[in-house]
């Protein structure tokens, strides 16, 4: 069993695993921090950033987190956690020969298609400029100005895809619900099971009958809106892969939160506006239930919020329609029948207002001061960056950071000199270090594979050693492009005898509650799967003039012996001997035994602690009697 | 012998009710109950089940349930054909013991969908344009939703004016409940939920009962659908005596019920009291209740690949008619017990064991990269079984296991035989001729004097009294028996006089 890892983002994950015969990719995150080293994509023409200096200014590229490590038309399957980690597939599956099958939640699906729709809305809206590639040649790349020069493997990255790649690759995915069982070429099992971090997250169990191995990728147990995570499956796990822990493992989600609200109403208090750069689903859905909750007591209820999107209203509305995906609160709800998000009061009553763009009615409703979410939170393309250029100017505005996905200071640097404030909040609801050394020590993985980031303290924080996996063994890491052999031996598999061979065996207790039986049987091999039937009994031979001959034919399969075990005790067997009316016995002992001499039959005995040994003339009728005699005492196998 | 029990309490031969126990690996289930699709749900460690889209109502599944490796399905109501609001009930060849299937329209082969609404539509057409009113009574889930989406879209595109009316008062919730369990409808309607949702009608409006008496053409969905109480009841007997009105049902009706007696061709009706009514308005009868007919059950049946079958839900003759078909077509037995009659069915479970990987790998590899189904080949395996494992090891890593030491076994025989050549010579004669007779077999002519068929050992030594009388020594160990004892007497009978 190996381990090909493609991705160093350790809440990017990209995994191959081998196991029994199977290729399966966990996760196929997209990096998209390499967008920071571009300048912003603006939605009007930006005299400003036309003015920068700079040497292109182009649509965003991407950074894929693969290598030619191996070849992706091998890939059998892919197994997606979350929406956030399956933005790369169109890499995959599209013009690789890739010809396996996808695995998701729907939620997951659902608003994947959205996010990845909205990327390609964002980029393909706006006239690009040329695109160049030359400078990612090596010689030319060292010439540039940093960060860029210093920039890895920049010829990984890629330009964005196309709608129809994005319908192409998602037409190749199956959906799959919590603790469902899906067999892979009837080798292995998989099954998804929720792990509470967003709408149809979910860990994999990927077994087989005596192998288990567990892929735990974002997992939150924080209560927001999604289903709590399933901890108890994940027990007895040979090997727990462990990726997705939270980037932010000092920030407290609830504190952020709250400082987030109390900015936010300091702002529009003070007349400014604020902005919110922020995926289209997610956390989103958390910030909206918690302003729903807070616009009275704050005094805000005249305060307009909109959502920027060209997925803003699908993101809203897909929200309400999977609730056997959410916490148990809010499943209740549809029984009412009621929403379960409380934004479709907010709509209702009018407070949120959500938009494709800000072209159309949003510029003609727009009032001010107000307070926006849209993308995309790296600023560099999305309406987001029209409000940079609009807000950006007066110290009135403020901007909330809560993606935790990109430093907020490089997401800034192109904006600068900026008047605005700036408040960072990320929100982060991924397992923290404590949670997840709990969570390990109720499971009790046998191995655990995680990214090296995790065996060692930040970089930032190098005296903080709880901010690292401290495990005995200690944690196998592995960093972008190594190869893992993970560390267990498969010594069993799973084979199914007939009904009529299990019921023609004869077992036989060897010592107390442990009986053995000898199976002499025919195995059929199909699909993977193994079972033995009885050995199909020779047809019967056609009556032949010669008979004689018949019994002359040499025996036609080697059918060998069971093996025998045990001793045959020297008085019994002279008892047994005399029953079958040998008396005339001369026993002579021997250093290893006894030496039986059988007069009237010319026969010796040779009985040994570990042997027997039977030499006589050629009797076949005493030798066979001798034999069976000899057998009653052993054990066979 | 492992054995299913299966007993209808309310739903053997009969239609309506409905409540079956089974008895599987030692537990009892209960069915009849809802749950979510494509689980698979561990109840406890041995039970296991998982639903399946039923295509009935909103939220109808079907289960599996597995106790090892016995397993029933239960079907519940299904449908086998996609409508404009639900999908196709659906299964995967998942070969259960027993498949229980709901049989309501055992004998029942629809026409082709689209034929039956073009003809609800001109029925309903035609009603309305000679002024008269439709009664539709159904049920407030189910049928009603898909028979407003068929008439909301007529009325968009004929532009038609006469009012529809939708009784309940539960429509509003009702509607809700679809737009917040979309998941569950067709793909359709899921994909466009955004933009539009199909549940949300602009020409059907709540129901108020002082409408009934208004004049001119109006079409009504009431409930309860087989007509025997309720609203659609008193709508029934305000408009049975006009013969310009219609009523459609659009399902089954249970025997005894109003609906029954009208879709029988009763024209005058015994009311409580002594009241009768006569019924002059039109009757119609359209099957768009959504219950597999019986080529959707074949279907399904075709699709599970189920060892046995067994039908609840019913009419015994028209049930008797459909096993008859199903013998036939599958050669499977089915099942048609009674209420409280319990039918039990014995299963032939094989029995899962853990073989050594090393034996299996061992076995494949002598097996070749193609099975030969000439010639099978033979395993030998020692099967382990401890507390409650079971394995499957060669039979040395059975004894090491074990603890156990080995018993050697062998046999030594001698052959006497009238050979006049010299010692070597009659050992070479011997190879040549077992050479000419083992085909198959290794036999190898050692330089140390001895003669090896496989491990047997065969010497030759001269009588001291008789040069010419031999004596062979053939000695072998117990796993060669078979081999030996035959080599022994073959030997006996001494050699042919050809060889060289």
């Amino acid at each position: 069993m190996k381990l090909y890892c493609l991705s160093g983002h350790p809440t990017l994950p990209c995994n191959v695993l081998k196991f029994k015969s199977t290729t399966i990719m966990l996760d196929c995150g997209l990096d998209t921090t390499s967008v920071l080293n571009f300048l912003p994509l603006p939605l009007v023409h930006s005299p400003r950033l036309s003015k920068l200096p700079s040497w292109v200014s182009k649509d965003g590229t991407i950074n894929l987190e693969k290598r030619e490590l191996l070849d992706l038309s091998t890939i059998d399957v892919i197994l997606i956690s979350n929406y956030h980690c399956m933005m790369a597939l169109p890499y995959i599956t599209e013009h690789t020969g890739f010809t396996g099958t996808v695995y998701a939640t729907e939620p997951t699906l659902q608003i994947g298609r959205l996010l990845m729709e909205e990327l390609v809305n964002f980029m393909e809206r706006v006239p690009k400029a040329q695109s160049a590639t030359c400078w990612k040649n090596k010689e030319i790349q060292r010439l540039l100005p940093g960060p860029l020069k210093d920039a890895v493997e920049v010829w990984t990255w890629k330009r964005s895809y196309s709608m129809q790649e994005v319908n192409s690759a998602l037409s190749k995915v199956q959906l799959v619900g919590y603790s469902q069982k899906v067999e892979l070429f009837g080798a292995v099992q998989v099954s998804p099971l929720s792990s509470g971090y967003s709408l149809g997250s979910s860990n994999w169990i990927i077994q087989s009958h005596h192998e288990k191995v567990a892929y735990v990728s974002g997992s939150s147990l924080l209560t927001t809106h999604p289903q709590p995570m399933d901890q108890s499956s994940l027990k007895n796990s040979d090997v727990l892969i462990l990726t997705g822990l939270t980037q932010m493992p000092t920030a407290n989600p609830d504190g952020m939160l709250g400082e987030f609200c109390s900015n936010l109403a300091m702002t529009i208090r003070a007349g400014g506006n604020v902005l919110v750069p922020c995926y289209s689903s997610g956390v989103i859905y958390d910030l909206l239930e918690c302003l729903y909750q807070f616009i009275e007591s704050a005094n805000l209820g005249t305060t307009p919020f909109y959502f920027i999107s060209p997925v803003a209203n699908s993101s809203l509305e897909f929200s309400q329609i999977f609730a056997e995906w959410l916490c148990h609160n809010k499943q209740s709800k549809v029984y009412l029948p009621e929403p379960p998000f409380p934004h479709a009061e907010l709509i209702q009553t009018n407070k949120l207002k959500h938009y494709p763009s800000i072209h159309g009615d949003f510029s003609s409703e727009f009032r001010q001061p107000c307070v926006v979410f849209t993308g995309h939170p790296s600023l560099r393309f999305g309406d987001v960056v029209h409000f940079m250029e609009l807000w950006g100017k007066s110290s009135l505005n403020t901007i909330i950071f809560t993606e935790p996905d990109f430093s907020y200071l490089d997401a800034l640097a192109p904006y600068q000199p900026l008047a605005m404030k700036c408040v960072y909040c990320p929100i982060d609801t991924r397992l923290n270090f404590h949670q997840v050394s709990k969570l390990l020590k109720e499971v009790q993985p046998v191995h655990v594979v995680c990214p090296e980031q995790y065996t060692q303290p930040p970089a930032s924080q190098s005296h903080r050693s709880d901010l690292m996996l401290e495990l005995q063994p200690p944690p196998m890491p592995y960093r972008r492009c190594s190869v893992l052999s993970l560390p267990f031996r498969r010594r069993y598999e799973r084979i199914h005898l007939l009904p009529e061979l299990a019921n023609s065996l004869v077992p036989s207790e060897v010592k107390p509650g442990v009986s053995v039986a000898t199976v002499s049987a025919v195995m059929q091999s199909k699909d993977n799967k193994h079972t033995l039937q009885s050995v199909p009994k020779p047809p019967p031979a056609p009556p032949s003039k010669k008979r004689k001959r018949v019994i002359e034919e040499p025996p036609e399969v080697l059918a060998p012996k069971p093996l025998l075990s045990g001793a045959v005790p020297l008085e019994a067997f002279l008892a047994t001997l005399h029953k079958h009316g040998i008396t005339e016995v001369k026993v002579e002992e021997t250093a290893d035994g006894h030496i039986l001499h059988l007069q009237a039959e010319d026969t010796l005995i040779q009985l040994e602690e570990d042997g027997t040994h039977i030499v006589c003339d050629n009797n076949e009728p005493l030798r066979t009697t001798l034999r069976d005699l000899v057998l009653r005492f052993l054990q066979k196998l | 012998m492992p054995e299913i029990k299966v007993t209808p309490l309310g739903a053997g031969q009969d239609v309506g009710r409905s409540c079956i126990l089974v008895s599987i690996g030692g537990k009892n289930i209960m069915l009849d109950c809802g749950m979510h699709m494509g689980f698979n749900d561990d109840v406890d460690d041995e039970l296991e089940i998982k639903a399946y889209y039923a295509g009935h109502v909103l939220g109808a599944a079907m289960v599996h349930i597995k106790v090892g490796s016995e397993s029933v399905v239960y079907t519940g109501d299904y449908n086998m054909t996609p409508d404009r609001h639900l999908g196709a009930a659906w299964i995967d060849k998942c070969r259960p013991d027993i498949l229980i299937s709901e049989s309501t329209y055992a004998t029942t082969i629809r026409d082709s969908k689209r034929c039956r609404e073009r003809d609800f539509l001109k029925k309903v057409h035609e009603t309305v344009e000679r002024g008269g009113k439709v009664l539709i009574p159904v049920f407030a889930l189910g049928r009603a939703q898909e028979l407003c989406i068929l008439l909301e879209t007529f009325w968009e595109r004929m532009n038609l004016k006469a009012p529809i009316y939708f009784s309940t008062g539960l429509t509003e919730k009702a509607n809700h409940y679809y737009k917040l369990f979309i998941t569950w409808t067709n793909q359709k309607i899921r994909k466009t939920f955004v933009q539009r949702n199909m549940f949300e009608f602009k020409h059907i409006k709540a129901f108020d009962r002082s409408y009934a008496d208004n004049p001119g053409p109006m079409v009504v969905f009431a409930t309860p659908g087989m007509l025997h109480a309720g609203q659609s009841l008193q709508i029934f007997k305000k408009w049975a005596g006009n013969d310009k009105n219609m009523v459609i049902m659009p399902g089954y009706c249970v025997q005894g019920t109003i609906g029954h007696k009208i879709l029988n061709g009763q024209r005058k009706l015994e009311m409580e009291g002594r009241a009768t009514l006569d019924v002059k308005l039109q009757v119609e009868y359209m099957s768009f209740s959504a219950h597999a007919d019986a080529k959707g059950i074949m279907q399904l049946i075709r699709m599970a690949e189920p060892r046995n079958m067994l039908l609840v839900h019913g009419e015994a003759v028209k049930m008797e008619f459909l096993k008859g078909k199903i013998e036939q077509e599958f050669s499977i037995n089915c099942y048609m017990p009674a209420n409280g009659e319990t039918e039990t069915v014995s299963t032939n479970p094989s029995v899962p064991v853990d073989i050594s990987l090393n034996l299996l790998k061992r076995e494949m590899a002598l097996g070749g990269p193609l099975p030969d189904p000439k010639k099978p080949r033979t395993m030998h395996g020692t099967l382990i079984m401890k507390e409650n494992s079971l394995r499957l090891v060669s039979p040395e890593q059975a004894l090491k296991e074990l603890g156990l030491n080995e018993h050697q076994l062998r046999f030594t025989c001698r052959v006497q035989l009238q050979d006049p050549h010299s010692d070597p010579d009659t050992l070479h004669r011997i190879y040549t001729h077992l050479k000419s007779v083992l085909k198959g077999y290794t036999i190898q002519h050692l330089p140390d004097g001895t003669v090896m068929v496989e491990s047997i050992v065969i010497k030759v030594s001269s009588s001291a009294e008789d040069t010419n009388t031999k004596v062979l020594l053939l000695s072998w160990s117990y796993q060669d028996e078979d081999l030996g004892s035959f080599l022994s007497t073959l030997l006996k009978k001494g050699l042919p006089s050809g060889l060289c």
